[in-house]
């Protein structure tokens, strides 16, 4: 059997004497959209932090194993070199570059792929510049790919809301990923621009053969979207499963769906 | 009503006024008849002019907003648009440079030696707009790095006998290799902490030169710095200043030059991105330490070579020209002139050096008027005098098109 694209074992992360994380573990398949849900305050974006390498987690394994190469331990490892090995993410309050236009900001995404430093940079020589050329081209491509072309130019915060969330997918995207961390994806959407979403999600994993794992709180994207679903909660793993297994698991509408479990 | 609220407010203002310059311009004290004065017409002028000022800056302020939500953000510079107009950038371009050649021969040495100033200016500025405007690091020691490059030339002409030539590349390299030195400690920090250890360097740096006698020759400071030379030739005084304008010309646009490919390059992106959201830049894969020190290191290179021009150009330095309100000073540049728009710190350098000298006419108000005018600035042009603008680029959608055809 092949070893899972992203495999966390026993994350614990602690803050001062609060267990944000609590021996989570989470496997991951390639080829998978797996969602992470659970209540506000469960810790599943902590959960994200500690892959990405902004928190250090206090204990246990991190490993991934990129398509057609070896098993490697991601923890402790800084953001950047996260993204180097192929893990990229957005994030559940919009963090777009607002100083920068919407290419550029896709070109901020493909700058650990390219090679060229300072003093390339200063001499321009060709090999520079078929480089940022073709920098420009990937990120446009990109973009079309993404369907944000027409605003190619503009400044990233003069977008609207849906057209930013898909962005800082466009630029997640730029980093030539096996793996998409989505942060709430969905937030703040309206349905048309959830829909556009849901089929944009698909439309990643079947065209671009990326693996998914997304966080989010609408409840019609998850079940309609996930191949698995993990939940957490107060920092614990309380479950995993299909869409349809989780509908019916009890600790999971106990902690999770509550009262408001018809709306599922 | 929104007149009668406006009178209201500024006649507010004007009692404060009234008040707050009661002492200064009513009292007058005569301490050798020891008798006092109050002279309470000053009172009622200070009341009305400060009465009618407030109502016209509202009346500008009022003005700014509307025109604000009129054309948001789609306000290019008129220079940029200028330079874009290909019918109107030869010319332009043209007529600068016919202006700024023409400029030493046309005017006396005192406003050459005036505008060698500016422009050595110029060139801190682009080098502080690269750590302040792009990268978003507030470095407040800036001078620190000037006086490494002026302290190289003196020192190294003094003992060695090395020319500004020889001196000019190394001292490049010293001021980057200073970068790093103290970059590498601060970096760590950002923000207000960032500024504050920055400050600290910035004084230890002149203080160090200051107290260490053996060394930097204290305060007395280093005298008969010689001037650069052409092929080994020595100019008199006059042609030497012509000389060192163009020099300093030279290191401009060799700046103007590098800034301008370096802002536009994988790493000029990286420092905008730094500067916008460094959590998010760090995620899309950007080493933040590597970044940041590369602007630090970069940054102070040309404030090297800046401090170069400056130790040819007077001939005589000392701790003292390298202090904190040095640094302030660069950093007015680039905030004023625009925060990481070249053409804004160009034109803020101009501006904020030079006019400070042609206020002499209004003499003992010049630096109440300069200090008014950068606050006016600030108020309505709060991205600076020219703002930044993004590079453009154009797809051939069409072409793409065709393309795409001819594979399906």
């Amino acid at each position: 059997m092949n070893k899972p694209i992203l495999n966390v074992k026993n994350l614990t992360m602690n803050f001062g004497g609060l267990k944000a994380l609590d021996d989570v573990s989470i496997a991951i398949e390639k080829g998978q959209i797996a969602a992470l849900i659970g209540p506000n305050g469960a810790g599943k974006t902590t959960f994200f932090n500690c892959i990405t390498g902004i928190y250090e987690p206090t204990n246990g394994i991190v490993e991934i194993t990129p398509p057609g190469k070896n098993t490697q331990s991601l923890r402790g490892l800084k953001p950047n070199y996260v993204t180097e090995r192929g893990i990229a993410r957005t994030f559940q309050n919009i963090r777009l570059f607002h100083g920068m236009t919407v290419l550029e900001n896709v070109m901020i995404g493909r700058h650990c792929r390219l090679s060229s430093g300072i003093i390339k940079a200063m001499l321009q020589p060709p090999s520079q510049k078929n480089e940022e050329q073709k920098a420009v081209t990937d990120s446009y491509e990109i973009l079309e790919k993404i369907g944000l072309e027409q605003y190619v130019n503009d400044m990233a915060v003069n977008l609207p809301y849906g057209a930013q969330r898909r962005l800082e997918i466009a630029r997640a995207l730029a980093t030539d990923p096996f793996l998409l961390l989505l942060d709430e994806p969905a937030a703040g959407m309206n349905p048309q621009e959830t829909k556009e979403l849901d089929d944009l999600i698909l439309w990643l994993r079947d065209n671009e053969n990326l693996t998914i794992l997304l966080i989010e709180h609408d409840m019609k994207l998850v079940m309609s979207l996930s191949d698995w679903i993990h939940v957490v909660d107060y920092g614990k793993k309380i479950a995993e499963g299909t869409p349809a297994d989780i509908k019916a698991n009890s600790d999971v509408i106990k902690a999770y769906l509550g009262e408001d479990s018809d709306d599922a | 009503m929104a007149i009668k609220n406006q009178i209201k407010q500024s006649l507010i203002i004007a009692f404060w006024f009234m008040i707050l310059t009661f002492p200064i311009m009513v009292i007058k004290v005569n301490t050798i008849q020891n008798t006092i004065y109050f002279r309470w017409a000053n009172l009622l002028w200070v009341g009305i002019v400060t009465f009618f000022a407030s109502m016209v800056w509202n009346y500008f302020l009022r003005r700014n907003e509307a025109q604000k939500k009129k054309e948001i953000d789609d306000d290019i510079p008129l220079i940029h648009r200028l330079l874009q107009n290909d019918r109107f950038r030869r010319p332009f371009l043209g007529l600068l440079a016919a202006f700024f050649i023409a400029y030493p021969f046309v005017f006396p040495m005192y406003h050459t030696s005036i505008m060698i100033s500016a422009l050595v200016y110029v060139m801190l500025g682009l080098g502080l707009n690269i750590v302040v405007g792009l990268a978003g690091l507030l470095d407040l020691g800036y001078v620190a790095f000037y006086a490494v490059g002026a302290y190289a030339y003196a020192l190294l002409n003094l003992h060695f006998g090395l020319s500004f030539w020889v001196v000019l590349p190394m001292s490049a390299l010293l001021g980057t290799l200073f970068g790093v030195m103290l970059g590498y400690p601060v970096l760590r920090l950002r923000g207000d902490y960032l500024a504050i250890v920055t400050l600290g360097f910035g004084e230890i740096i002149r203080i160090v030169l200051e107290n260490w006698d053996d060394f930097s020759n204290g305060p007395r400071g280093i005298a008969d710095i010689p001037p650069p030379s052409f092929f080994g030739h020595y100019f008199d005084q006059h042609n030497t200043m012509i000389y060192i304008y163009f020099i300093v010309i030279g290191l401009v646009l060799m700046t103007i030059f590098f800034v301008n490919r370096l802002e536009n390059s994988k790493i000029g992106r990286a420092w905008i991105a730094l500067r916008d959201d460094e959590i998010a830049c760090q995620a899309m894969g950007i080493d933040k330490f590597k970044t940041k020190l590369t602007a630090f290191a970069l940054g102070a290179t040309w404030a090297a070579m800046g401090g170069v021009v400056f130790a040819a150009k007077t001939s005589y330095i000392n701790p003292m020209s390298f202090t904190i309100w040095e640094s302030i000073t660069i950093l007015c540049v680039v905030v004023i002139g625009g925060m990481g728009s070249a053409i804004g710190v160009i034109a803020g350098a101009l501006v904020l050096i030079l006019l400070p000298e042609y206020l002499r006419a209004v003499a003992e108000y010049r630096m109440l008027v300069f200090g008014a005018l950068q606050v006016i600035v600030m108020v309505f042009k709060p991205d600076g005098l020219i703002k930044s603008v993004r590079k453009v680029y154009t797809f051939n959608v069409q072409e793409k098109t065709i393309h795409e055809q001819t594979h399906t």
